[in-house]
């Protein structure tokens, strides 16, 4: 049985691949060589889906080991437990709220992926995004160019030939409709480029796009009402709808001394003081 | 690298034209006269008529009264400006740069010039012969300030030069009007007993300014060479054109393309060979019907790369209409700039500002949305939240003050603070709830407040109250109340925190 799953997934390969003949020879030699260990199975099928992701688009960037944009509490949700470069990231929003979250966790990656010193490209319909804000997320907002387009059909332009140049880091754009095929064409974009794609948007209408995560990024309310004074540091639910190979989930993040961490250590530190009252 | 000027005097300029135009005034003293204050003047007499004793300037009446029976012209306005732009136009032949002398002289920089002739001597020949075989009465000298050159021209021989950094010795003996000074000046000089330049070398020049006023420290600066002088050329240089005539004219989009291409491929390996690069270009098709259609792009940085210019002009090439056909098509950089290819490969840096293949990005998004869609911001030296960003003017600008990073700024701001409804306890405490957009937001936690004051040097008004605060959502929003409590005050949505 163990033999055979080995056997399909291959010729699986080989109808993606072409190169069957080594590639069974290797999977037949591991395969001998784990039979002696335990949990051989979850082993060659790491192994296996490890060499299906470069052919499903997801190559991995020389340089760059695991890189987790500082999201190192939620990387085991992404393939090859590093965060996708080089793919279009999408985001849905509601309302101006929804969209400022957004930009806030956006900046926190972008801020890990622009360390190297690239450049960034803002495009969006209407110029919001405050400069002053993006330097408390470690981003040096000279280093962004903010691109301002009415047309939908400017933007997408404006998106995709930055996505094509291979000196840019990140590009985020603001925007609404996005057809499936627009999506096709900026994956296939970056797939050559290397560039790492942000798409905020707000009330979408059409889904299926081919994107490689879908985010939902919101406010994060306070869960338990304590007497510190202000705001803190800026908290947010996330969502991961959708990933390529992973597996979705859900955290409750927050930005605090530049990096991401765990939103409840606060809410439990908080319960513990309750219970040290009580 | 010294530089080299040519002044030509034509002492009988209209006179001379007369005389060309009609030949028989040549043995006949005459005088051109123009109205001025309700009588005649003398504008210009020549050479027999000056040699009894008719000058310009004086009244046509007292002229006719030394020559009996003296002939006179009607002026004609603007006729010594057609004439010299004339032939500074014509000398262009000696060098590119010519340019007018009002009222009687044009100035040639003739630097890297005259060794085409075999020399200074041969070539200021050639200037002089050509043009009193015209029939012109002309002086003219070669020096190193255009100063110089006026004053030997007019004060010394026929032929003048003044060899390479014998500029003083040679002003030594000249008289002070050498200098292009104002009559005024001239006379006061002379009345002083300073009538040669030589003893006003080596007085200071304070002196020189106290006594008469620093138009004469500027123009013995300037025939000395310590000043720099402007010169209007008659016709702009410039040096990087490339022309294409068509034997058919050109109607299709690919002939048009095929053209710019032949242009790039002839320009960008001439700016690449004098280590230039192109900041603007211009690309204009001479129609049949006599229009002509331009398109123009820039660049962010200097650039002789035929791909990319190829690429910025492709976006725009639509907009030209060939009508009937184009036959000339012109290549013109107005603009370029020191670039050296070796150095940049060199230099290249991945992925920065100055990474080429950004620029080269931004330079195509420029050319197709125009530049006032694209920005970069740099921190600037102002509290008040509108200013406190300034758009870069170009890719290379550096921050001149530090990003400010102790109080909080929301990652989206309104373009304009909205009006909101608020309930708030006085007099400076936080609001307990506000309405916008039609939706009571109730509000749990709020930091604040921040005031930041007018700046009345600026703009004159109320200052603002600024509060962060969080409502039951989670959401984060920007507030403040512009005004006092106990005054006139409003509250305002500013933006929304991340």
């Amino acid at each position: 049985m163990l033999l055979l799953t080995i056997v399909e997934t291959s010729k699986f390969e080989l109808r993606l691949s072409r190169q069957s003949t080594i590639h069974y020879i290797t999977n037949a030699k591991n395969f001998s060589n784990l039979q002696l260990m335990p949990f051989s199975k979850a082993n060659i099928m790491a192994q296996l889906q490890k060499e299906i992701l470069p052919l499903q688009g997801n190559k991995h960037i020389a340089g760059v080991g695991d890189f987790d944009a500082g999201l190192n509490l939620i990387k085991h949700a992404f393939p090859n437990a590093s965060f996708p470069l080089g793919a279009i990231h999408e985001f849905f929003c509601n309302g101006a709220e929804d969209v400022s979250a957004t930009g806030g966790f956006i900046s926190g990656i972008l801020s890990a992926i622009m360390q190297t010193g690239g450049v960034s490209i803002w495009i969006s319909s209407s110029r919001m995004v405050f400069p002053p804000a993006l330097k408390s997320f470690g981003i040096e907002p000279e280093k962004i160019i903010f691109i301002t387009l009415q047309k939908e059909k400017e933007i997408f332009w404006a998106l995709e030939e930055s996505l094509r140049c291979e000196g840019v880091a990140a590009v985020i754009a603001e925007t609404t409709g996005m057809s499936f095929t627009a999506s096709r064409r900026l994956q296939l974009a970056v797939e050559q480029s290397r560039v790492t794609g942000f798409i905020i948007r707000q009330n979408p209408v059409n889904l299926a796009t081919a994107c490689v995560t879908r985010w939902k990024v919101t406010h994060l309310p306070i869960i338990a009402h304590d007497d510190l004074p202000g705001l803190g540091y800026p908290r947010w639910n996330i969502e991961l709808l959708k990933v390529r190979n992973g597996t979705p989930g859900n955290w409750q993040l927050e930005w605090a001394a530049g990096r991401f961490r765990h939103s409840y250590k606060l809410a439990s530190i908080n319960l513990e003081k309750q219970r040290k009252a009580g | 690298m010294c530089k080299r000027f040519v002044s030509i005097w034509f002492r009988y300029l209209t006179t001379d034209w007369f005389i060309i135009r009609q030949p028989h005034l040549r043995n006949t003293p005459f005088v051109l006269s123009a109205p001025s204050h309700g009588r005649m003047i003398v504008t210009a007499a020549n050479a027999l008529a000056e040699s009894q004793g008719v000058y310009r300037g004086i009244v046509l009446a007292d002229a006719r009264a030394i020559i009996s029976g003296l002939h006179f012209i009607n002026d004609r306005p603007g006729l010594v400006e057609k004439l010299l732009k004339r032939i500074a136009e014509w000398c262009i032949r000696f060098t590119p740069f010519a340019a007018i002398d009002l009222p009687d002289g044009i100035i040639l920089d003739v630097t890297g010039c005259p060794h085409l002739w075999g020399g200074e001597d041969p070539y200021l020949n050639d200037i002089v012969n050509r043009l009193s075989r015209r029939g012109y009465h002309v002086q003219a000298g070669i020096a190193d300030t255009i100063g110089a050159a006026w004053a030997v021209a007019r004060f010394g021989k026929q032929l003048n030069i003044i060899s390479k950094g014998q500029t003083i010795e040679a002003l030594f003996p000249l008289p002070v009007a050498a200098l292009r000074l104002e009559a005024v000046t001239i006379a006061s000089l002379n009345k002083l007993g300073l009538l040669q330049i030589k003893p006003l070398i080596s007085m200071p020049r304070s002196a020189l300014r106290r006594r008469f006023g620093n138009h004469i420290v500027q123009r013995l600066n300037q025939a000395l060479g310590l000043e720099e002088e402007i010169l209007q050329p008659v016709q702009p240089i410039e040096p990087y054109n490339e022309r294409l005539p068509c034997i058919e004219p050109i109607v299709t989009a690919a002939g048009i393309e095929i053209a710019l291409q032949r242009l790039l491929d002839a320009l960008c390996p001439r700016l690449q060979q004098d280590q230039k690069g192109l900041r603007t270009a211009c690309f204009k098709g001479y129609r049949v019907d006599g229009k002509i259609d331009q398109v123009d792009i820039a660049t962010n940085r200097p650039s002789c790369n035929v791909n990319h210019l190829y690429k910025l002009f492709e976006i725009k090439l639509q907009t030209i209409e060939p009508g009937l056909g184009i036959e000339l098509f012109v290549l013109d950089a107005p603009k370029v700039e020191d670039h050296v290819a070796e150095q940049e490969k060199l230099w290249e840096v991945k992925g920065g500002l100055d990474d080429i293949r950004f620029s080269e990005l931004i330079d195509h998004l420029t050319g197709k949305f125009g530049s006032n869609t694209i920005h970069r911001f740099l921190p600037d030296e102002h509290y008040w939240p509108e200013r406190s960003i300034k758009p870069a003017s170009s890719l290379q600008e550096k921050a001149t003050t530090e990003w400010r990073l102790n109080t909080p700024r929301p990652i989206q701001v309104l373009p304009k603070p909205e009006h909101i409804e608020v309930t708030a306890p006085v007099p400076d405490y936080p609001p307990m709830n506000f309405r916008y957009k039609g939706k009571l937001h109730k509000i749990i936690k709020a930091d604040g407040p921040e005031r930041i004051e007018q700046e009345w040097w600026l703009q004159e008004g109320q200052h603002r109250d600024y509060y962060a605060v969080e409502d039951e959502e989670g959401c984060r929003y920007w507030l403040f109340r512009s005004g006092h409590y106990d005054e006139k005050y409003e509250w305002f949505i500013h933006g929304f925190f991340a």
